[in-house]
């Protein structure tokens, strides 16, 4: 087998070389002949009444094709959500209708009123301008208490009132939970804040929409990461366009973190438009519109509670949270505070009750979906922070508590219905202990403190469910979709294999890292392998890329079809080796009947399957292409243990991350250095939502922070080198490669380790603060400073 | 409308242009050379940097009609015309110093600016230069180690994990 390009090796990334050299395609970089531009134009109230629409001025404008309004798209269906949650009465989730273009009013600051189209977008945009509505603004519902109260301006007049739905989880098990936590020993309380996030890809969307009034048939370029998702939910859903006449393409895609999962209104709409007016029509989003128009991120309320028996061991956990689903039911949005959040309420820890509750709230706000960690960074924050402040409640070290409560044997039935399959979190905690320098640590503390700097450790583990999944156990829990994945292998004649796969890279490298696993099995090397992905027109139905689950799910299914490509090939060797099938070895590329030196090389095979003249072609067709969907067993459970350490200035307030270490555990690892990127770049979005960014609207429902110049993004002076580590995992048992994936673990598990290391730091000045929301901002610090006296 | 010319990778570039089209919109649509790409519009980002007689622009926040008569390189003109890679290049390659490939134009034509201005840059200088330089994906630690490595320095010392 050659180790360099198998599985294992850090195999140096195809995509750079286009990427690198500025050819990449991204779909703003597509323009289709004769295409028309459209423009948005876009609520800017959060909450008003649509009187009139007056577009009789614009449309006299130059270049003005047409106008449309959410007249247009009444008879269309409603953008839908892909999961209907139950709540805890047994009763399904409230579901408004969500249009392409706003009908009779409008629900958020950015919600799309019109779409001008026109020759040119400065044309469009112009005429924009001149467009005249008529809005009666109404209250605007920011706050999520307040919209829960009693005579609350209603987000949705159809429903009675803003309360999506009121889930507990496991309810069986509430009343049991209420009375551990009576009769504890000790119960720390955290109540905190999940800040609201913009994911902020750095490409912003793009829809091109084209049709061929020759054929019938409709394509859409999109920046997606799932484009055979968005051809179901768009052409089933909401333009009534059957598969066979819809393709959508999504070429090189840069960045998504889930904000590129959902089916928006533009996709639909230049589609539909492109159809209408028999030319391509291209929309391009600004940033200051993505601001207001991609899905938004996090934002619950939190109080958590931590029971414990008289020896620290923990006997309950409480929950309940405020989620906010903002406007209207983005795709993915009721499942991430529920069965991606509260199935994680355990941790890494033998709790045996646990009790989660989530209401979840309407808003005149952007809608608000999944976006890296998806539910588990907002369960495992507020775990993870309720233990540390256990910890220092009772006067035990951070790290002793956690350990004495860790799960310690696999598989483990959690109270929350999953099952974790493998896991060691000692050794996990072992491998913490001897890279982070703990022993140190008072060292670098007190030359902090030399520096009039406060100094802090922040400690936690995590552990989280990904690799989506089974798709019958998410039916069971309201997703209207499967959540498998397919590969189609297909051999050529002289040897090359082009893989055709249902994931979706978005900067990820897996036309670098899946060549290395169908390489790595026929022995072969990785650059005979190709990776086709993005285009539903010759790639087969998947689910896309998100929640880690390409490499556990789509990487299965790449194997289970290289293994049937193996099983044809060996019959076909065994043709011309003229031996039993049970005899051929298939080792580096060559066929060989065991015990002997007869072989036959791939090549050979290959271009027999093709030229079938010595040949079985009574008991085997001709050819070399097989598929395979694979349906996951279960999720998978990467896990971890982070530290950090922070300098905190006094005067200031500002917050420095000094060190920060990980130890991971994602199983068999495919490429170790696409794995650190990832980690790398979930620990910086970790940090970015902990320290610097927040997505703020004012009473008004006026969103503040609409530019990069208000939103923080974390930039290359907000973080330091990282020191991560994930060798040696414990392999994944469920899948046929022992993956569990490692794309969102970084952004999930760091939250805690930095907030804990403020804290720390604060305390070690002898300032009694034992929370600070995040993010946690010089003025917040500077504030919590004050007000501790 | 007005006419622009400017020497763009090595080669004179005409077009029409309106006194409102930007720099990176007159390279994007009208000489097709999408490889220098836009993701804000309020000069943070840094997808758009190019070299402008030599100094690294935002062209986002330049005319095309203030850009007439100069010399521009884009990141379409860095590598060599046989497509080797400039160093620059090859090190963000050699350390997986990009992933969805957005931002990364920008960061190499910011990189190649200070490596021309500070030949050996520190981490801090570093990290301080590309402020003006988002990215996403990376976490910016093979980014700064790729410039290190780039510049001629020892990275090996550095957590690559």
């Amino acid at each position: 087998m050659p180790k360099d390009g198998g599985i294992g090796a850090s195999t140096k990334r195809r995509e750079d070389a286009r990427f690198l050299t500025g050819i990449g395609n991204y779909t703003d970089d597509i323009n289709l002949r004769g295409q028309a531009y459209v423009h948005f134009l876009r609520s800017d109230v959060a909450h008003g009444r649509i009187n009139g629409i007056d577009t009789s001025a614009a449309e006299a404008m130059p270049g003005v094709v047409r106008i449309f309004t959410g007249k247009d798209f009444e008879t269309a269906g409603s953008i839908p959500c892909g999961w209907q949650v139950t709540d805890r009465f047994g009763n399904p989730m409230k579901e408004p209708r969500h249009p392409v273009l706003a009908e009779g009013k409008v629900r958020h600051v950015g919600d799309p009123i019109c779409a001008i189209v026109a020759e040119t977008r400065e044309q469009a945009r112009d005429a924009a301008e001149a467009i005249e509505l008529d809005i009666e603004e109404l209250p605007a519902v920011i706050d999520m208490k307040a919209a829960l109260a009693d005579g609350s301006t209603k987000v949705h007049d159809d429903l009675d009132d803003n309360l999506c739905f009121d889930w507990g989880f496991v309810e069986e098990n509430k009343e049991a939970v209420d009375e551990a936590i009576r009769n504890a020993a000790h119960v720390t309380t955290v109540e905190l804040i999940n800040n609201r996030l913009v994911p902020n890809a750095m490409e912003p969307r793009v829809a091109v929409g084209d049709y061929n009034r020759g054929t019938g048939e409709h394509t859409l370029y999109t920046t997606s990461q799932n484009p055979h998702v968005i051809r179901l939910l768009m052409g089933a859903f909401v333009l009534g366009i059957p598969e066979h006449k819809l393709r959508v393409v999504a070429p090189d895609v840069g960045g998504g973190f889930g904000s590129k999962i959902y089916h928006y209104a533009e996709e639909a709409f230049c589609t539909y438009a492109a159809r209408e007016l028999n030319r391509p029509v291209k929309w391009t989003c600004t940033r200051s519109e993505a601001f207001l128009s991609d899905a938004q991120a996090r934002d619950h309320v939190t109080k958590i509670e931590l029971a414990l028996d008289a020896d620290n061991n923990f006997t309950a956990v409480r929950t309940m949270t405020y989620a906010n689903m903002g406007a209207y039911l983005s795709t993915f949005a009721p499942s991430i505070p529920t069965w991606l959040h509260g199935t994680l309420m355990a941790g890494n820890y033998k709790t045996p009750l646990v009790y989660v509750n989530v209401k979840a709230v309407f808003t005149n706000t952007v809608p608000v979906d999944a976006y890296r960690g998806a539910g588990r960074p907002e369960a495992t924050y507020q775990l993870e922070r309720v233990i540390d402040k256990a910890a220092r409640e009772l006067g035990v070290d951070p790290i002793a508590l956690r350990r004495q409560n860790f799960i310690t044997e696999f598989p483990y039935a959690t109270p929350v219905a999953v099952e974790y399959d493998s896991g060691d979190f000692h050794r996990l905690m072992d491998k913490l202990e001897a890279r982070a320098d703990f022993a140190g640590f008072a060292a670098r503390r007190a030359e902090s403190e030399k520096n009039g700097k406060l100094r802090g450790l922040g400690i936690n583990c995590f552990i989280e469910a990904c690799g989506i999944a089974p798709s019958n156990l998410v039916g069971q829990l309201g997703a209207r979709a499967g959540l498998y994945e397919s590969a189609t292998v297909r051999v050529n004649a002289t040897g090359g294999i082009t893989v055709m796969t249902g994931s979706h890279s978005h900067g990820q490298g897996h036309e670098t890292v899946f060549p290395q696993v169908v390489a790595d099995m026929l022995g072969i090397d990785a650059s005979m392998v190709e990776i086709e992905h993005g285009d539903t027109a010759n790639t087969p139905m998947g689910m896309g890329t998100y929640g880690s689950r390409s490499i556990a799910v789509g990487g299965s299914a790449m194997v289970r079809a290289t293994e049937k490509i193996i099983a044809k090939t060996k019959k076909i060797a065994s043709h011309l080796l003229e031996a039993s099938e049970a005899d051929i070895e298939l080792k580096d590329g060559q066929f060989t009947v065991a015990g002997t030196d007869k072989s036959v090389a791939w090549g050979d095979v290959t271009l027999a399957a093709y030229v079938p003249h010595n040949y079985p072609l009574e008991d085997l067709e001709p050819g070399l292409e097989e598929t395979a969907f694979y349906d996951p067993n279960n999720f998978t459970y990467p896990a971890g243990a982070y530290a950090c350490e922070v300098e905190v200035d006094p005067e200031t307030g500002k917050v420095t991350i000094a060190r920060f270490t990980t130890a991971d555990d994602f199983g068999n690892v495919v490429n170790p250095m696409i794995v650190d990127g990832q980690v790398h770049g979930g620990l910086t979005q970790g940090i970015g939502q902990a320290l610097l960014e927040n997505c703020t609207y004012d009473e008004n429902g006026q969103l503040l922070s609409a530019s990069y110049m208000d939103y923080a993004m974390p930039r290359a002076d907000d973080v330091p080198f990282f020191s991560i580590d994930h060798s040696n995992g414990t392999p994944c048992t469920h899948n046929p490669l022992g993956v569990k994936g490692c794309g969102e673990a970084g952004a999930i598990g760091s939250t805690p380790t930095v907030v804990n290391a403020v804290v720390d730091a604060l305390q070690s000045g002898g300032i009694k603060v034992d929370h600070v929301d995040m993010p946690v901002s010089p003025s917040r610090v500077w504030q919590a400073i004050r007000s501790a006296g | 409308m007005p006419q622009v010319s400017m020497t763009v990778n090595g080669k004179t570039a005409t077009g029409e242009i309106e006194g409102r089209t930007l720099l990176v919109e007159f390279i994007r649509e009208t000489l097709n050379l999408t490889g220098t790409h836009v993701g804000c519009d309020t000069s943070q980002c840094g997808a758009c940097v190019v070299h402008v007689n030599g100094k690294a622009v935002k062209s986002c926040t330049m005319f095309a009609a203030e850009a007439d008569g100069a010399d521009i390189l884009t990141i379409e003109g860095v590598a060599a015309p046989d497509g080797t890679l400039d160093t620059v290049q090859q090190a963000f390659h050699e350390h997986h110093g990009l992933q969805c490939g957005f931002c990364t134009p920008g960061m190499v034509m910011s990189a190649k600016a200070l490596l021309a201005e500070n030949p050996t840059p520190t981490e801090t200088e570093i990290r301080d230069y590309l402020e003006g330089n988002i990215c996403r994906c990376t976490g910016y630690h093979n980014i700064v180690k790729a410039i290190m490595a780039a510049s001629g320095q020892d990275v090996s010392k550095i957590a690559a994990e």
